[in-house]
């Protein structure tokens, strides 16, 4: 048994005929921050639904500190200490940002509806907790002064800083982050990375991101993986990820030509 | 806060309600009695069902059911034990223990009921849902139409007269207080999720599938509650009283109120229980009333009357509740913008 936040071992993702994720294995190390990069379809995404839940794996196993975790719903999954952000951002639009946090802090909460409705010690305790710890994530991502706006109305950059600070509030071993950076101008894209950095200092989390934008992924993680087609490609630190063949022929490749065209085109032109 | 005055606060809406409704209660000539204990059962019921359709977003078509089985319960009870007395009570007093009793046991059978209806039904979502909860409703309903031992169509007659003022403002009161600090906790809030988006509540660690079983049958057990109260009030429980008519009646309330709004389905329960009584001459064009209501409202108001919001959220009250947070924190403490939570605002200096 290790002691690993979580441990992916072999898992096998398919529907029907498709194999969305074939063979996936991943090993997050306390405080680690690893990427987890690949084109369009190429399972990423398939991943984390595997990882937290949302899929029960074909096969292989998902193990959290130790435990296997697979055919768990999602909700115990992440009380065991898994949590996510969704690529396309669902936070609780109609709830004010303090609550959208509170409701994460819910995760291992004793208080039942009784003492809720009779307002007993343990209700004013738990709620006065969860005030505190709500108010902490917030300041952490810099959103104490949006505490009382419906989150609907937020600004783009700052709906994406809540679900990251809602992830956190759960109190995970692991934070899954899917696409954070997506939307955003560059400003804003370093901004978020100093930003991811500074949680895991901070909170001494593991963090897995996935990312489009090759320069973010690059900038930020210490280890990064890439899928193809389900099938992980390669493995490594930035610098070998960008000098493996297999990842610029399957990936880097359009983004690099792209970028030659647009700089060095009299170049390439015979 | 000491332990005492915690109690004392969890109980301060009783110690008002009761005894402005035990006065009220010899004064009040008996047609009067009569709407406002239908007033009092609809408030039950709206509110209640609130919880599930309003807070939790899940759309139940089945309440009649569950108010059938707490009369009917509450009914036998009472039936049962008409002629017994607690030999250490007088006989009033011994009628209203039973009385309690019978609510008890009305809201329990009720809340079992509502396990046996939730559990499969609730992994079905939106029109699915209200369909099968509709379906249940209806099962519910012809299996007392076809047991020997509840009457079957004509029901059970000749109940004592056991509801009044009394039961009925303070069941309402509950159903109120319920509904309100349910909304201000983390249950509740893990209801909110629910509605506003269920795989980001799941992903965040919110039991889906328990807490809307649980908000289910607390739904069920009030409306057991409500059932057992207008039987009692009537001396009456047939089948006839607990169609799907009555459970839409309950969803007009809650839809025109504003669905997640406690303070419209009270509203909304007064109105149209009123109305419906001045309108009774009219009595046949009720439905097409309840249509046109519903059909105006949606084309206008679709939110409903109050939307999500409450009373204490109007502008009003907003700033009644920031002045007297800002009394009680002393002017550095308070920020302005903290008045929406009332409930933890205030709560820390009372």
């Amino acid at each position: 048994m290790s002691a690993n936040p979580l441990e992916v071992a072999k898992v096998t993702m398919r529907f029907g005929g498709l194999k969305a994720l074939s063979d996936f294995n991943l090993t997050m190390r306390p405080g680690e921050l690893v990427g987890l990069i690949g084109p369009n379809g190429a399972g990423k995404t398939t991943a984390f639904n595997a990882i937290t839940g949302v899929y029960t794996p074909s096969e292989g196993d998902v193990v959290v500190s130790g435990e296997r975790v697979n055919g768990l719903k999602p909700h115990d999954i992440c009380v065991k200490g898994i949590a996510r952000t969704f690529q396309n951002i669902r936070l609780f639009k109609q709830l004010t940002a303090l609550d959208n946090v509170r409701i994460a802090c819910h995760a291992g909460a004793t208080s039942g509806f009784f003492d809720s409705v009779f307002l007993t010690a343990r209700h004013r305790q738990q709620e006065a907790h969860i005030l505190q710890r709500a108010e902490e994530y917030l300041a952490v991502m810099g959103l104490t002064h949006r505490r009382n706006e419906i989150s609907r109305n937020l600004p783009y950059g700052e709906q994406r800083r809540l679900e990251i600070a809602r992830a956190l509030a759960t109190g995970p071993k692991v934070l899954c982050l899917d696409e954070p950076a997506a939307g955003m101008n560059a400003a804003e894209k370093i901004e978020l990375l100093a930003l991811i950095r500074s949680i895991r200092d901070r909170f001494g989390i593991a963090i897995l991101v996935i990312e489009h934008d090759m320069r973010v992924v690059m900038g930020v993680s210490e280890r990064m993986l890439v899928l193809d087609h389900g099938v992980t490609i390669a493995q490594g630190k930035p610098e070998e990820i960008r000098r493996n063949p297999k990842v610029i022929e399957a990936y880097l490749g359009d983004a690099y030509l792209e970028e030659k065209h647009i700089t060095v085109p009299v170049e390439s032109a015979p | 806060m000491s332990s005492a005055r915690a109690v004392f606060r969890s109980i301060l809406p009783f110690l008002i309600g009761a005894p402005i409704l035990a006065a009220l209660q010899p004064v009040m000539p008996p047609d009067y009695t009569l709407i406002l204990v239908a007033v009092g059962v609809n408030v039950v019921l709206a509110v209640s069902l609130n919880v599930v359709n309003g807070f939790t977003g899940q759309f139940s078509l089945g309440h009649a059911g569950f108010m059938a089985v707490g009369a009917y319960t509450a009914a036998k009870i009472t039936l049962a034990l008409s002629g017994v007395q607690f030999g250490f009570l007088p006989v009033g007093l011994s009628n209203q223990l039973v009385f309690a009793i019978a609510l008890v046991a009305a809201m329990a059978t009720a809340a079992i009921a509502g396990i046996l209806v939730g559990m499969p039904s609730l992994r079905l979502r939106g029109d699915y849902l209200a369909i099968v909860t509709l379906g249940f409703g209806e099962i519910i309903r012809s299996i007392i139409e076809n047991m020997k031992f509840l009457g079957q169509a004509t029901g059970l007659s000749g109940l004592p007269a056991r509801t009044n003022l009394v039961w009925v403002g303070m069941s309402a009161i509950a159903t109120v207080v319920m509904a309100r600090r349910l909304a201000v906790s983390t249950q509740g809030r893990a209801l909110f999720a629910i509605r506003e988006d269920e795989v980001a509540a799941e992903a965040m660690g919110v039991d889906t599938t328990g807490y809307k079983v649980r908000a289910f049958v607390i739904s069920a057990a009030y409306a057991g509650l409500a059932g057992a109260l207008i039987s009692h009030a009537i001396f009456l429980a047939t089948p006839r009283m607990f169609t799907f008519i009555r459970s839409i009646e309950v969803v007009v309330m809650v839809v025109l109120g504003g669905l997640g709004s406690i303070t419209g389905s009270v509203v909304s329960a007064i109105v149209l229980t009123i109305s419906l009584e001045l309108l009774r001459e009219f009595q046949a064009y009720r439905m097409v009333v309840y249509a046109i209501l519903l059909i105006a409202l949606m084309l206008t108001r679709p939110q409903g009357i109050f939307g999500t919001r409450e009373l204490w959220d109007l502008p009003f009250f907003r700033r009644l509740i920031r002045d007297r947070a800002v009394a009680a924190a002393g002017p550095a403490g308070a920020s302005p913008v903290q008045v929406r939570d009332d409930s933890s605002g205030p709560k820390g200096v009372a």
